[in-house]
């Protein structure tokens, strides 16, 4: 079963977004899109200080089978990337909500973190993808 | 969707499976990478059923052979013995690539690729229509790959009269009852490839993952033939290329004047001078290489012809065809930005050692 911690916002295309206080948000990709994937193998980070619309593909995540993007979950600017993926890109399987998060970024608008799906509805979507 | 005699065992595993031709296989049991690992430095074992066994009989199977594919099964001087050999279309594409087998007298075996079963199917029919040849597929035999430095010995321990098997030289095979191993396979590791009733498949497969031997999917089958510098049928040869053009020339069996499908290609090919060749590809930086992607070098362009992760290596490697002049420095275009490649001869890895110079700028 896969692990979706219920303090965190997700995407239909798997990624999750955790807010912090100062009103930026950290995102990475979920269990789930770490187990699908398999063996993360290299990471492209996005470049600080871009600035991606929602849905944009910002990020790719390289498992030894195939390259995969990952999308803004919201529109906003790159405030830091993950550089311990540069190295340690299998971070992301061991530990996909903590140490292999990918990037954190400052939202243009703030309101669209209610666009976002919260832990039940992302649960929902996966059991339909099952199905 | 097809299943193997062993879909249950892999569902019971975890597996991941995907669709494999529409076979439903598995693609990893968890790690790839420690999959990939355990074959070469232990045992590893693939459930390799979706392949096709043809058996072939009859008083001309010999000239059939030797008319239908581009190796020569004259030189399967021993009963048991095995050769590897491309089929080619007339104009010397690529049909499929395969194993033949001697099963001693009339009697051959040949295991092909799944995705080509169809297409192989016809091609051998027609070909044999009105000879005295005999083609039966035999759905009622599974096969394991067993793989690693460690796998002979485990398997000898699996199955009676296993010292025989041990006394196999690579290419050889023997028939034990039910069971016949050959000291084949696709991974660059010693090994053998059981092919067994089905029913037998699940204990077979129970006994060896007792004795130690980690179940291995189709990803990690992957990345051990590609450092090993084997093609992938589809992916590094099709039937727009000839042998020659994808490191396959040393198959060919041009002795003599035996008259197979697709010579007078090749023969055409040879004499017009060869463009083009595959080589081996290491990435400098960091990133992956994949199929499809642009090569360029001082002569040329060429493209990636399969790529990956090695994680024997820790870098990216690639089978490329280049333009024949081609050597060393290289770039390829990964996301629309060129980075530094460089190229080797395949293998990368075989038997647990890296067979390519992993310094950058050395020179050759």
């Amino acid at each position: 079963m896969s692990d979706i911690p219920s303090q965190l916002k997700f995407t239909r295309d798997h990624e999750w977004v955790r807010e912090h206080d100062d009103g930026t948000v950290e995102v990475g990709i979920t269990d789930h899109a770490q187990t699908a994937l398999g063996d993360l193998v290299f990471i492209e980070l996005p470049d600080k200080g871009g600035n991606f619309a929602a849905h944009d593909a910002c990020c790719v995540v390289e498992s030894v089978k195939a390259a995969s993007d990952v999308y803004c979950p919201l529109a906003g600017t790159i405030v830091s990337t993950n550089e311990a993926l540069t190295e340690k890109p299998e971070l992301v399987n061991n530990n996909p909500y903590g140490e292999g998060w990918l990037f954190q970024l400052r939202p243009d608008l703030p309101s669209e973190l209610e666009s976002l799906l919260n832990d039940e509805e992302y649960e929902r979507l996966l059991a339909e993808d099952n199905e | 969707m097809q299943h193997t005699p062993l879909y249950q065992a892999h569902m019971d595993l975890g597996a991941r499976m995907v669709d494999f031709s529409g076979w439903s296989m598995p693609i990893s049991y968890g790690s790839q990478i420690s999959e990939h690992n355990a074959v070469r430095k232990g045992a590893g074992v693939f459930d390799v059923s979706h392949m096709v066994i043809l058996d072939f009989k009859g008083t001309e199977v010999r000239l059939f052979l030797r008319r239908i594919l581009a190796n020569d099964v004259s030189k399967l001087q021993s009963e048991g013995q095995a050769l590897y050999s491309c089929m080619l279309r007339t104009d010397g594409g690529i049909l499929d690539d395969l194993i033949v087998y001697w099963l001693g007298g009339e009697r051959f075996r040949i295991v092909s690729n799944a995705a080509t079963c169809t297409k192989d199917l016809t091609w051998f029919r027609e070909a044999a229509s009105g000879t005295a040849v005999e083609i039966n597929q035999r759905k009622d035999l599974a096969m394991l790959a067993i793989q690693g430095p460690q796998a002979r010995e485990v398997v000898a321990e699996s199955v009676s009269h296993g010292e025989r098997c041990l006394a196999l030289k690579p290419f050889f095979s023997t028939q034990l009852g039910d069971y016949m191993v050959a000291r084949t396979g696709y991974t660059g590791e010693d090994g053998f490839e059981v092919i067994l009733p089905a029913k037998n498949a699940c204990g077979f497969w129970e006994t060896l993952l007792k004795s130690g031997v980690a179940p291995c999917g189709l990803g990690s089958r992957d990345t051990l033939r590609l450092e090993a510098g084997l093609n992938l049928y589809g992916a590094d040869m099709n039937e727009s290329v000839s042998p020659l053009r994808c490191g396959l020339k040393w198959t060919v069996a041009f002795e003599g004047k035996r008259d197979f499908i697709g010579r007078q290609a090749l023969c055409h090919e040879l004499k017009a001078g060869l463009k083009d060749k595959q080589v081996g590809l290491i990435l400098n930086g960091k990133g992956v290489l994949r199929s499809g992607y642009s090569v360029r070098t001082v002569f040329g362009s060429g493209t990636l012809t399969s790529g990956s992760y090695s994680p024997t290596l820790d870098c990216s490697i690639a089978l490329a065809r280049v333009p024949v002049q081609s050597e060393r420095d290289c770039e390829v275009e990964i996301r629309g930005r060129w980075h530094d490649a460089r190229i080797v001869k395949p293998p990368f890895v075989r038997h647990g050692k890296v067979e390519v110079d992993m310094l950058q700028g050395e020179t050759l």
